[in-house]
């Protein structure tokens, strides 16, 4: 559609697609300035697009109030270009002076295109056109095509999902579009690699839960599967046959060296486990208002772009709790016995992904918005499922949040990261019921669970976060009083 | 010696081209096309298609089809047309065809017809719900004997052959009979006679003697292919081949078309077999929408055709008659842009039709598959309501 009204009389002309299935164009020459009375199909603004260079006609007649955009810019096909003002324009009779044939037409005007505003004119006198060709009857003023610059290849500006790759029926796309899913995240199961609408749903719980779509992707490295004798059995297998190096098996057992991230991941949960002494506690919430809120964002435009899970919200009541209790976010420094308060809050988030156990963190994390956290998150869930994870980015961390309940599991003792004082697991949200105003009712219930370093923190405070925590989560309201 | 050839001329470039109207305006006789368009003329029969009432008519139809395609071309800039395909430059070949062909022709067009359907009755407006996606053809076919627009190209002539060995099966070719005897009008451009069922279907006309037309709009470019490269002969020559009479003819200039096509026709009724014209034209705007000309053709060729408008060379031909003034000018124009803006209004509060309408066209007939197609159509619509029903029912629990 060309154009929304946006007040009473003001229209806004927003770039059209001029071809098929084009998305963008550059702006190229601007016909009219503010203040100029147009007529409909009056030529306003002359895109160049992966196709070709076009003028776009005004769809109304009325006077020119503003100009979005400049000569240069490339524009997303659906961008406002100007706004017009309807009321005091010319009736749209006012494009009469060039009809399709007209003797004073043939001299160079098209048809209902005429092209007599104000800036042309001044840029005719301005500068004579004289190699202007006189264009006959009705053929309409195709002004320059001599110009042909091509502009595209601009498609190195960051890797971008190939959408159109992705294949999913047109319900299971409006699915994924309502349910906020992206379906570059999702895992297909669908015949010939199709997502189909239990793959977007699956995907969409996972999000609510918190999840990263990873635990679906790809090969876990095999000590890393739970349980499940029969399919261990399946998995050792196939592990047995990956050509990993310094893997051994038998019939009976499978034989892997510790490195990289699980060699790791063991060092730091020996080194914390054994170092400071932990204390976890538990709640029980109603994250009822947190699943709304997380609904309505989903559903809002503005966070159309951005990937919205309990995560983010349960990340943002954190730091409104740590806020009101600051001294939780210290650190055991056995060396130099001290304690250190951290003004700051880097807040970790333990991912799970192929290749083992990762807890990037989110640098300043309390100076975020919700939505820099809800982008923050998703960026750093994303560079650890590609493995691009830089030893930086986990390092000085303050305080972790681990989401168990991506597994549907409701709740654990989380062991520390080294060199943190606090960390805080979320486990599966599920229908519950729950006694509201002494009545038995469905309630969307969590379990948190928190570990806290009982050398530096004692179990008044500890549990005084966790109920802070949990109140913003059960009255996110209270965000506002507390945040 | 009928201005039909059978035989091709030593040397190619020597195929005539028959021209009536100079672009200056100046009018040539010609007596064979002239017995076809004008009473006045020796061994007319009586009909006079060149009348100044009529000639002005061609003159107000070409101003108010022009008016409402390049309408069309401002309303897909506007997002309102998914795709148009102008017919700027071919208003001549388009209106002259159409007002040669007789009530009862059946007339089997392209997607670039816009004259020939406005000749035909065919408001404006029903070829834009084409292009917008909210009409799957848009008119009753037997009612306007006017095929509906064909995508396809070249499709066209397979399809007009057939149809007119069917009328030489209901016997209505060749009779005599001037009321009920018909011809079909095959419409295709220079680029769509260079596929192969062109070729197979003036194989199957010259064997069969059907009564058929076959009306070729050079319009000098297929796309971004010049006419030059697809053919070394001129096109009208082509059909000689297999025997079928062809004549080249100025596609700017109403009145050649009007006689040639009129002529052709009245032959094809008459039982003599088809018959193939290639008007001589030019594409002044691009392919379509989605095109950009000035990336393949040089901007003087388009001037060079733009002197050999169609329409300003009637005008001048009234002129020199003495039968046009400046308010008859002026009020066509006045009406032309009338007609482009009930079109922009129309379109702009265009509603989108029933999705299983396409169904109900199908076939004649209730059919068991249609039916079951149309069944399993309305399922897959329905999923998208229950996903809003989903939406809100979520929307409500979430809220208690």
């Amino acid at each position: 559609m060309p154009g929304t009204s946006s007040s009473s009389s003001v229209v806004t002309i927003a770039l059209t697609d001029p071809g098929e299935g084009l998305t963008e164009a550059e702006i190229i020459d601007i016909k009219v300035a503010v203040g100029d009375t147009i007529a409909i199909n009056d030529a306003v603004i002359e895109v160049e697009t992966a196709k070709s260079a076009v003028e776009l006609p005004s769809h109304v007649a009325g006077t020119v109030t503003a100009i979005l955009v400049a000569v240069g810019d490339e524009v997303p096909v659906g961008s406002a270009l100007l706004q017009v003002d309807t009321a005091g324009g010319p009736a749209p009779t006012e494009g009469q002076g060039a009809s399709p044939v007209d003797a004073t037409a043939a001299a160079g005007d098209a048809a209902p295109e005429p092209e007599a505003t104000p800036t042309e004119d001044a840029a005719a006198s301005a500068e004579p056109a004289e190699d202007e060709p006189k264009n006959l009857v009705g053929y309409g003023a195709k002004a320059a095509p001599q110009r042909r610059r091509r502009r595209r290849g601009a498609q190195d500006d960051g890797p971008q999902v190939p959408i159109d790759r992705i294949l999913a029926k047109p319900p299971v796309r409006k699915l994924a579009r309502d349910l906020g899913v992206a379906l570059a995240d999702v895992f297909a199961t669908g015949p010939d690699g199709t997502v189909t609408r239990a793959d977007v749903l699956a995907a969409q719980q996972r999000a609510m839960s918190g999840d990263t779509p990873s635990a679906q992707d790809g090969d876990y490295f095999p000590e890393e599967s739970p349980q499940a004798p029969e399919g261990l059995g399946v998995a050792m297998k196939s592990t047995r046959d990956q050509p990993f190096a310094g893997v051994t098996s038998d019939e009976r057992t499978t034989r892997v060296p510790i490195r990289s991230v699980r060699k790791r991941t063991a060092e730091a949960m020996v080194a914390s486990a054994f170092t400071a002494p932990h204390v976890t506690v538990f709640n029980e919430i109603d994250m009822t208002r947190t699943v709304q809120i997380i609904s309505d964002l989903k559903a809002s435009r503005e966070w159309a772009d951005v990937k919205v899970s309990p995560l983010v919200v349960i990340a943002k009541a954190l730091l409104v709790a740590i806020r009101r209790n600051p001294e939780i976010n210290a650190s055991w420094d056995e060396q130099n016995q001290e304690i250190v308060y951290k003004h700051f809050v880097n807040l970790g988030i333990a991912a799970a992904t192929p290749r083992g156990l990762i807890v990037p963190n989110l640098k300043d994390a309390h100076l975020m918005t919700l939505r820099e956290l809800a982008e923050g998150i998703d960026d750093l869930a994303k560079t650890a499922r590609a493995g691009r994870t830089s030893l930086s980015d986990t390092r000085e961390g303050t305080i972790t949040i681990t989401n168990f309940g991506v597994f549907g599991i409701d709740s654990g003792t989380p062991i520390l990261n080294p060199g943190e004082s606090v960390i805080v697991g979320v486990g599966a949200i599920k229908d519950k019921p729950w006694v509201v105003d002494g009545q038995i009712v469905t309630r969307k219930i969590a379990q948190l669970a928190l570990s806290f370093d009982h050398r530096l923190i004692d179990g008044a405070l500890g549990s005084v976060l966790l109920r802070d925590l949990s109140a913003v989560l059960e009255d996110p309201a209270l965000g506002l009083v507390w945040g | 010696m009928s201005v039909f050839a059978t035989t091709i001329p030593s040397v190619a470039e020597q195929e005539p081209l028959i021209q009536l109207l100079a672009p200056d305006g100046t009018r040539t006789p010609h007596p064979e096309l002239d017995a076809v368009i004008s009473a006045a003329a020796p061994g007319s029969d009586g009909d006079d298609l060149a009348t100044p009432e009529r000639l002005r008519g061609y003159y107000r139809d070409m101003v108010m089809i022009r008016a409402a395609d390049l309408e069309a071309t401002s309303l897909q800039r506007q997002g309102q047309l998914g795709l148009w395909a102008s017919a700027l430059g071919q208003e001549a070949a388009q209106i002259g065809a159409g007002h040669a062909s007789r009530e009862q022709d059946y007339l089997v067009p392209t997607y670039r017809e816009h004259g020939i359907a406005w000749a035909r009755g065919i408001e404006p407006w029903r070829l834009l719900e084409s292009f917008r996606g909210v009409s799957h053809g848009g008119w009753d076919p037997n009612e306007l004997r006017t095929h509906p627009y064909m995508i396809v190209l070249g499709s066209q002539a397979p399809h007009a052959v057939g149809y007119a060995m069917g009328l030489q099966r209901d016997g209505v070719v060749g009779t005599g009979e001037t009321a009920t005897d018909t011809a079909v009008l095959a419409l295709f451009g220079d680029g769509a006679s260079s596929e192969g069922e062109v070729s197979e279907s003036f194989t199957f006309a010259a064997s069969f003697q059907a009564p058929v037309v076959f009306f070729t709009q050079n319009n000098q470019w297929a796309i971004s292919v010049p006419a030059s490269v697809q053919s070394r002969v001129p096109l009208a020559q082509r059909s000689r081949g297999w025997g079928i009479p062809s004549v080249r003819v100025d596609g700017n200039d109403v009145l050649a078309v009007l006689g040639a096509v009129r002529a052709a026709l009245d032959a094809a009724r008459a039982g003599e077999g088809p018959q193939f014209i290639e008007a001589v034209t030019y594409r002044m705007a691009a392919h379509t929408t989605s095109d950009d000309a000035s990336r393949y053709r040089p901007a003087v060729e388009e001037q060079e055709w733009g002197e050999k408008d169609p329409i300003l060379r009637l005008r001048r031909h009234l002129e020199q008659l003495g039968e046009i003034d400046e308010a008859f000018i002026v009020r066509c124009d006045e009406e032309a842009h009338e007609l482009a803006m009930e079109l922009h209004h129309h379109i702009h509060g265009m509603e989108d039709p029933d999705p299983v309408g396409m169904f109900t066209h199908a076939y004649a007939e209730p059919h068991p598959i249609v039916e079951a197609e149309r069944e399993q159509y309305l399922e897959y619509i329905a999923q998208f309501e229950d996903e809003n029903e989903n939406d809100k029912a979520e929307q409500r629990g979430e809220q208690a």
